[in-house]
C-alpha cells in the first residue's frame, strides 16, 4: 500500500470508544479517497435506512478524510462528509486545513465520528490515537475567541522539553454549528470554510466543537519517489508561472469581473447578474482594506488569500480577501456594495460559522420577501431591505442563534420557502434560488459567459454546489466526473493540471497503473452512489427528478441588463442536455443508474437502492 | 534572513527541508518550523547560528560542532537525546523527533539551503541568505514565535 495507510480511526462518541477501521486498497482503488471513500463508507453503513436517518441525529456518521495525493501535491485540501442536512445526499465538502496532512502524519486517511457525546467535546488525535476532552468552556465561542482559547489550551501539548515545536491543527464549528443551523460550516484558521452540505450542524448536533491533530511522523511511503519528487518540482514551478495575477488578485477580482464582464454575479437575489459599480471591486478592497496581499496554506504556492481588515471604532474584523463567493453573497446579492460592508459581513460570517453562500442567498431570499409585502417589519425586527446592513448584520445573528425570523431563516432557503410558502399560501419556491436543497454558488448560468453548461446545478449530484457541476462532455476536465475525481484524490481545484499529468501523479504516488480512462470510471461510479443515495434523500426531503433535476425559476426569467439583456436557457433545451448527459453516465431518462452500469461500475449491490427509488418514483 | 511580512505561511520550506534532510515528506522532522499562532501572520524559525554557541558548549557527549558554514552539525553516534542543547538554546529550536535518532537542527544544507531555494523560486522571498551580521542582534529571530506572530498581528491592528 503507497500513499495511504488503509486505517480510518473511528471514534464512537457515545460509547467513548475509540478503534481503528481498516479500509482494504481494493476501496481506494475503486473510490480514491476523500469525497469517492466517504460516498462508499456512507452507502456501506447507512445505504439500507438511508431515507430514515435524520442527518442531525446520532444515526448519522461525520467523516473528515484525505486522499491519496493529499501531502504529496502542492496544496491543501480536506472532506468533510456525512448525510447532508442540506440535500439528504452526499456532499463532499472541501476546505483547507492542514489537518489533512496532520491526519497522514499520524497514521490515519481519516476519521470517522458516529454516534453523540452529551456534553461539548473536543477531539485529539495524535499518534497515539484519539482522546474525546471537555470542550464546556469552549462551547459557544465564536472564530476568534476559539482561536485564542484553544491555541493556549493546545499549548499544553506541545512538550516544550522535547524542544519548541508548532501547535496542533483544528478544524471546528462556530455557535451557528451548535445551533444547528443548516446553513453552518466546518471551518478552519478563522476563514477556510467547508460550506456546501451543512456539515456544522452535524458537528454541532454531536456535540463537537472542534477536531484537533497533531501528527508527528512522515508521510506514507509512495510507490516511485524519484517521480513523485519530479512532477512535485514540475507542477510547483508551472503553478508559480501561471499563478501570478491569480495570486496577486486571489478570488476577490470576481466582484467586479464576475459581474461587469460575464454578467454572472447574484445582484438582489439573482433578480440581476451584472452591475457596473466601479466602487464594488477587487482595487476598492485592497485599498481600503487588504493589509497583507498573500497568505497561503500548506504546501501551496498559489497563495490566493489575502488578510483584509476593517476596523469599525470598536471592533475589527478580520477577513481572508473576501473570497469571490462570500463577497458577491453577502455583497451584491443583499444591494450592499459597499466593499467595507462586505469584509465585515463575511468577518461576522464567519465568526459565526454560517456558510457565506448558502447564507447570504437565505438573506436575499428573505429581502426579497420583505420587499414584496410577504416578511413585514413586525416578523424581522427592522427594515429587512436591499443595502440595510445593520438590519442585515442583525439577521444574521439571529439566523446564528436560531431567534425570532432567524430560526425560519436558519433551515436554508429551501425550507425556508416551504414554510413560509405554506403560511401564505402560496408558491414562495419561485423565489428560492437553490437546487436540491443547496443554494446555488455565485456563479449564474444565464449569460453563458461563465458556467456555459446549463445543467451545470440542474444535473449536479451536490445541488447547487458550484465546485461540482454537471456539464458534458462527459470526458472533459468542465465534468462532474472530473470534479468527483479531484475531490477524492484529495486536491485543490485552483492548482489542479491536466488530466494526464494528474494520473501520472496519482500512479508515481499508490503505483495503480490507472489510464486516463480510470479518471473517468472512478469519477463515474462515485457519482452513481452519490445520485443514488441524493435521490433516495429524507427524512424531510425527497427529490422527484422529474421536477427537482431542475434549474431554480428565477434563471428562467430573461436577463434584464448587461451584455446578454434577455437571455435565459429554455426549458426544452434543458430537459434535453440532462437526458443525454445521463445517457452519457449510463442512467435512464431520469437520472437513475441503470442495472448493468451498476454492474459495469463493480458497484452491483446498490440495484437494492436503486429499487427503492424506482417504487418511490413510480408513485 | 527572515522577512516575517513576506512569509506567506505555505510551508514549502518544511516540506524541501524534511525531503532533503529525510528524503520523506515529514513536516514534523523539518529544521524549520512555520509557527502562526495568529493565522496570517506566520513565524519562520530555525537555527540562527548564534556567535557563542551555547548548545555546541552545553553538549556533555561532543555530538555537536560547528561547520565552515557556520551551521551547527549533530553526530547520530554521539547524540543521546539528552536535551542539554534544547535547554541551552536560548529559542528551543534543537528538537527531539519521534522516529529520529538523534536531535535536529539546521545545518544550511551545507551553503545552499532547500528553504531559501524553494522561498526564492515561488517568488516570496520571506527567506533570504546573507552573511551573518556579528554580535547580538540575531537573537532578536529567537524571541517566541508565538509572541512574535501576536505582535505582527497587533502592529497591523488586528488584536
Amino acid at each position: 500500500m503507497f500513499g495511504f495507510w488503509g486505517k480510518l480511526l473511528d471514534i464512537d462518541l457515545s460509547k467513548g470508544a475509540v478503534r481503528v477501521s481498516e479500509v482494504p486498497e481494493e476501496v481506494f482503488r475503486k473510490f480514491v479517497g476523500g469525497r469517492g471513500l466517504a460516498t462508499w463508507v456512507l452507502w456501506r453503513e447507512l445505504g439500507s435506512k438511508w431515507e430514515l436517518v435524520d442527518p442531525l441525529s446520532p444515526d448519522n456518521i461525520f467523516l473528515v478524510l484525505t486522499g491519496p495525493l493529499t501531502g504529496y501535491y502542492p496544496g491543501i485540501k480536506l472532506v468533510v462528509s456525512g448525510k447532508s442536512p442540506q440535500c439528504g445526499g452526499v456532499v463532499g465538502s472541501t476546505l483547507s486545513s492542514e489537518i489533512g496532512v496532520e491526519l497522514k502524519s499520524a497514521g490515519y486517511d481519516g476519521l470517522i465520528l458516529r454516534g453523540c457525546s452529551e456534553t461539548p467535546v473536543y477531539v485529539y488525535v495524535d499518534n497515539d490515537g484519539a482522546q474525546i476532552r471537555d470542550a464546556t468552556s469552549l462551547w459557544g465561542l465564536g472564530g476568534l475567541k476559539l482561536a485564542d482559547k484553544l491555541n493556549s489550551l493546545l499549548r499544553m501539548d506541545v512538550k516544550v522539553e522535547l524542544g519548541l515545536d508548532t501547535l496542533p491543527s483544528y478544524i471546528y464549528i462556530g455557535p451557528s454549528g451548535e445551533n444547528l443551523v443548516r446553513t453552518s460550516v466546518v471551518m478552519s484558521k478563522l476563514t477556510h470554510a467547508a460550506g456546501y452540505g451543512g456539515y456544522g450542524a452535524v458537528m454541532g448536533s454531536k456535540k463537537v466543537k472542534a477536531i484537533v491533530v497533531k501528527g508527528y511522523g512522515a508521510l506514507p511511503r509512495v510507490s516511485n519517489e524519484d517521480r513523485v519528487l519530479k512532477l512535485r518540482k514540475e507542477i510547483l514551478s508551472e503553478l508559480s508561472s501561471r499563478m501570478r495575477v491569480f495570486r496577486y488578485w486571489g478570488t476577490t477580482e470576481g466582484l467586479w469581473y464576475t459581474g461587469y464582464v460575464t454578467s454572472s454575479e447574484p445582484v438582489k437575489n439573482w433578480m440581476e447578474e451584472w452591475h457596473n459599480v466601479r466602487s464594488f471591486t477587487h482595487e476598492e478592497i485592497e485599498r481600503k482594506c487588504w493589509i497583507k496581499n498573500l497568505w497561503s496554506d500548506w504546501g501551496c504556492p498559489t497563495s490566493c488569500m489575502k488578510v483584509s481588515r476593517v476596523f469599525d471604532g470598536i471592533k475589527s474584523y478580520v477577513s481572508d480577501g473576501p473570497d469571490y463567493e462570500m463577497g458577491a453573497y453577502l455583497g451584491s446579492n443583499l444591494g450592499v456594495f459597499d466593499v467595507v460592508s462586505v469584509v465585515k459581513l463575511s468577518a461576522l460570517a464567519d465568526e459565526l460559522g454560517l456558510c457565506g453562500i448558502q447564507t447570504g442567498n437565505v438573506l436575499g431570499f428573505a429581502i426579497e420577501l420583505f420587499e414584496k409585502g410577504y416578511l413585514t417589519k413586525e416578523d424581522v425586527g427592522c427594515e429587512l431591505r436591499w443595502g440595510n446592513v445593520d438590519c442585515i448584520t442583525r439577521v444574521l445573528h439571529d439566523i446564528a442563534y436560531k431567534r425570532g425570523i432567524g430560526a425560519l431563516l436558519a433551515e436554508g432557503t429551501y425550507r425556508a420557502a416551504l414554510k413560509l410558502g405554506e403560511r401564505y399560501g402560496v408558491n414562495l419556491l419561485r423565489y428560492a434560488v437553490q437546487v436540491k436543497g443547496v443554494a446555488v454558488g455565485a456563479h449564474g448560468i444565464r449569460s453563458g459567459l461563465d458556467y456555459p453548461q446549463k445543467i451545470a446545478y440542474a444535473g449536479s449530484v451536490q445541488g447547487g454546489d458550484h465546485t461540482s457541476t454537471a456539464g458534458v462532455p462527459l470526458k472533459s476536465t468542465e465534468s462532474e466526473v472530473f470534479t468527483a475525481f479531484l475531490d477524492s484524490a484529495v486536491i485543490c481545484f485552483f492548482n489542479s493540471v491536466d488530466a494526464k499529468k494528474l494520473v501520472d501523479y496519482l500512479n508515481a504516488v499508490t503505483g495503480w497503473g490507472f489510464n486516463e480512462e480510470d479518471i473517468y470510471v472512478s469519477g463515474s461510479r462515485i457519482l452513481a452512489v452519490q445520485r443514488v443515495l441524493l435521490l433516495l434523500g429524507g427524512p424531510d426531503v425527497f427529490w422527484d427528478p422529474r421536477i427537482h433535476d431542475d434549474n431554480p425559476e428565477r434563471f428562467y426569467e430573461p436577463l434584464p441588463s448587461g451584455p446578454k439583456k434577455g437571455e435565459a436557457p429554455r426549458r426544452e433545451e434543458v430537459r434535453r442536455d440532462l437526458v443525454s448527459y445521463y445517457e452519457e453516465l449510463g442512467w435512464d431518462e431520469l437520472g437513475i443508474p441503470r442495472e448493468e452500469t451498476l454492474l459495469k461500475l463493480g458497484i452491483g449491490e446498490l440495484a437494492r437502492e436503486v429499487k427503492r427509488i424506482r417504487a418511490r418514483v413510480r408513485h | 534572513m527572515r522577512d516575517y511580512s513576506r512569509c506567506v505561511g505555505c510551508r514549502l520550506c518544511e516540506i524541501e527541508c524534511s525531503l532533503k534532510h529525510e528524503g520523506l515528506i515529514w513536516p514534523a522532522a523539518s529544521r524549520i518550523r512555520i509557527h502562526e499562532s495568529v493565522y496570517g501572520f506566520p513565524v519562520p524559525y530555525l537555527c540562527v547560528q548564534c556567535d557563542d554557541y551555547p548548545c555546541v558548549s552545553s553538549c556533555p557527549t561532543k555530538a555537536l560542532s560547528v561547520a565552515e558554514t557556520g551551521a551547527v552539525l549533530v553526530s547520530e553516534d554521539l547524540c543521546v537525546l539528552c536535551g542539554s542543547c534544547i535547554n541551552a538554546c536560548p529559542g528551543r529550536i534543537p528538537r527531539i523527533v519521534r522516529g529520529k535518532k538523534a536531535v535536529i537542527v539546521c545545518d544550511l544544507c551545507g551553503g545552499s539551503p532547500a528553504c531559501v531555494e524553494v522561498c526564492e523560486s515561488m517568488g516570496f522571498n520571506a527567506l533570504r541568505l546573507v552573511r551573518k551580521p556579528g554580535g547580538e542582534v540575531v537573537k532578536a529571530y529567537l524571541n517566541d514565535p508565538v509572541e512574535t506572530s501576536r505582535d505582527l498581528a497587533k502592529k497591523l491592528g488586528v488584536l
